[in-house]
């Protein structure tokens, strides 16, 4: 049987042997995991079900990764307590991977970063966005506390075998296009429920030319169509980005020709314009000229989603000696800390700076609403973060809207949603 | 087991954000959760929960976004015992299950269920049987491996059983 990129990894990790048959979606196999994570919100409550379980040790004290990053650095007393309760577990545990404070950043771009996660991994973890990994040819999915903390005691989990979504792009991305357009484009076709309990598998030209860090943005997004995992092929480029992470022997990867997709979308990108996606829902999108003119009062350039030194760099080319409008607050915060001292060595920081952008910490911050720019009633926001949903930034009168650091950027200078072609 | 009670009826694609919004997540306590549930869709909403008589009925694709198990158990501490949508977020769905939180999945017969309902729901029958219009919808068993989370009290119970036996 041909097989698809998610039922090959899967069956890698099956704790018993099993024949491509049982392999069929909707299949439900046990499997083993090679890291385990969870964050500052999360954590707690996975602690919570440890101890409910009776669970005095954890599987494996190198495969489980604890970030701090939601609402830190601390916000408040009680998330300040919530991190000193994972703190201490750590502890106990002698969990090697821990981050909180100078090391810690934005758990979704710092885990591939740091080679804990990469090609062929089967990953489990205590957020919805964890499906990132499989931009590095990861299966990876996200979960709630206390199967993660199952996962924690225990080594692996089970797994319904899904279905596949193909999608197939091709052309040459245009300037000021990328990863990010083509996944709000795929959530527009499919609507935030079309891939609910499917996995979407990425490839063609486009996404061959595509850097691992834009793919690690599509696959970020797979959840906003309600997709299990986001996975693409390992290529030489993955393994190049793998190996400079610290990682060794992972090898090349592929779905298997004529595996069954339950369908296949197909995009031309070669004049494709950045998309944005409007309020209260990721597959609210349009292309940017449609909503040109809208006024915003703040733009957020960060998070797991476009957080990453390319990011940083596409969105300082637009900045470079062009000013942040008066009526903006442009909040940017480098993903991870070694994100940040290489935007800072490539002269990215203080071209922000100079544009008037406020320079943040390493956290999700106000992507969930945390902190660090929360909105007000009434005012409305451009982000290159991955949820749009009423109240998600702050006041339920507020309003966000999706787009690429390109057009974040543009728009911080315009002070109203612009393409950088028009300023 | 029965479950009676009225129906609060809310829509498609609500999401753990409304569910619970984040600024409450500095907390695992359900009973202070669930003082917040459905905040992030309308502050006044909690105030018509009566507990264990209250049945949460939405449309489609009912918890997506976040993985956060806050949300079941803000629902489970509202004192909600059961949600029937027309579907559910994947992530949900399996917290629902590991919180002992009931999530029925009936497809386009949510659309027989109106606000202020009275439903009786009997797990071993399969049946909600509403007693405002006197339509009977049936769901089939839920598979024996969920029903054996829910029995337990959880995921967390269940393991610790599991560890035990």
């Amino acid at each position: 049987m041909a097989l698809t990129l998610a039922q090959k990894i899967l069956k890698a990790h099956t704790t018993t042997p099993v024949t491509d048959e049982a392999l069929q979606p909707g299949a439900i196999v046990n499997c083993r995991v090679d890291m385990v994570l969870a964050n500052d919100i999360t954590a707690p409550l996975s602690i919570k079900s440890l101890r409910t379980m009776g669970a005095k040790k954890v599987f494996d004290n190198t495969k489980i990764a604890l970030v701090m990053d939601h609402f830190t650095p601390q916000k408040d007393i009680a998330s300040a307590e919530q991190v000193k309760g994972v703190r201490e577990f750590a502890k106990e545990q002698n969990i090697v991977h821990y981050y909180e404070g100078g090391n810690a950043g934005v758990e979704h771009a710092l885990l591939p970063e740091l080679g804990l996660v990469g090609p062929g991994d089967l990953v489990i973890g205590a957020d919805s966005h964890t499906c990132t990994y499989g931009g590095i040819g990861a299966f990876a999915t996200g979960m709630g506390s206390t199967d993660v903390a199952a996962g924690m005691a225990l080594g692996q989990s089970w797994f319904k075998v899904p279905e596949t979504i193909r999608v197939t792009v091709t052309g040459k991305l245009p300037e000021y296009v990328g990863g990010k357009d083509i996944i709000l484009w795929t959530i527009g076709q499919l609507g935030v429920d079309g891939a609910r309990y499917k996995a979407l598998e990425f490839d063609g030209e486009a996404i061959e030319a595509l850097s691992v860090e834009g793919r690690l943005t599509i696959a970020n997004m797979a959840i906003e169509a309600g997709g299990k995992a986001g996975l693409f092929a390992v290529d030489a480029k993955t393994l190049a980005y793998a190996q400079a992470a610290g990682r060794k022997g992972d090898v090349a990867l592929a779905a298997d020709p004529g595996a069954t997709y339950e369908r296949t979308l197909t995009l031309d990108v070669t004049n494709m314009e950045p998309l944005v996606a409007c309020p209260h829902l990721p597959e609210n999108v349009k292309p940017v000229s449609q909503v040109k003119g809208i006024t915003v009062n703040q733009v957020i350039i960060g998070s797991c989603t476009n957080g990453r030194i390319e990011d940083l760099r596409v969105a300082a080319a637009v900045l470079k000696g062009r000013q942040v409008n008066n009526n903006v607050r442009c909040i940017v915060l480098p993903a991870t800390p070694r994100i940040w001292k290489q935007a800072l060595k490539e002269g990215l920081v203080e071209i922000m700076l100079d544009a008037g952008c406020i320079m943040g910490p390493a956290s999700c911050g106000p992507c969930l609403g945390g902190h660090l720019g929360i909105l007000a009633g009434g005012e409305r926001a451009l982000a290159t973060t991955n949820r749009n949903f009423r109240g998600r930034m702050g006041s339920l009168d507020a309003e966000v809207y999706l787009a690429n650091p390109a057009i974040a950027a543009a728009t911080a200078v315009a002070g109203t949603i612009s393409h950088p072609a028009a300023l | 087991m029965k479950y009676n009670g009225k129906t609060l009826c809310v829509g498609d694609h609500i999401d753990t954000d409304a569910i619970i919004p984040a600024r409450f997540l500095v907390t695992t306590d359900p009973v202070e959760l669930g003082s917040h549930c459905m905040e992030g869709l309308d502050p006044e909403w909690i105030k018509q929960v009566k507990p264990n008589a209250t049945f949460l009925v939405a449309g489609r694709n009912f918890g997506c976004g976040s993985s956060r198990e806050h949300a079941p158990v803000a629902i489970v501490g509202a004192g909600i015992p059961v949600v029937i949508a027309h579907s559910y977020a994947r992530i949900f769905y399996r917290n629902a299950f590991n919180m002992g939180l009931i999530p029925l999945e009936i497809g386009d017969e949510v659309e027989n269920i109106k606000p202020g309902d009275e439903l009786e729901i009997d797990m071993t029958a399969g049946t909600i049987a509403n007693k405002t219009s006197g339509k009977v919808i049936t769901f089939p068993p839920l598979p024996e491996a969920m029903a054996a989370i829910l029995n337990a009290g959880g995921l967390a119970e269940y393991v610790k059983k599991q560890l035990n036996a």
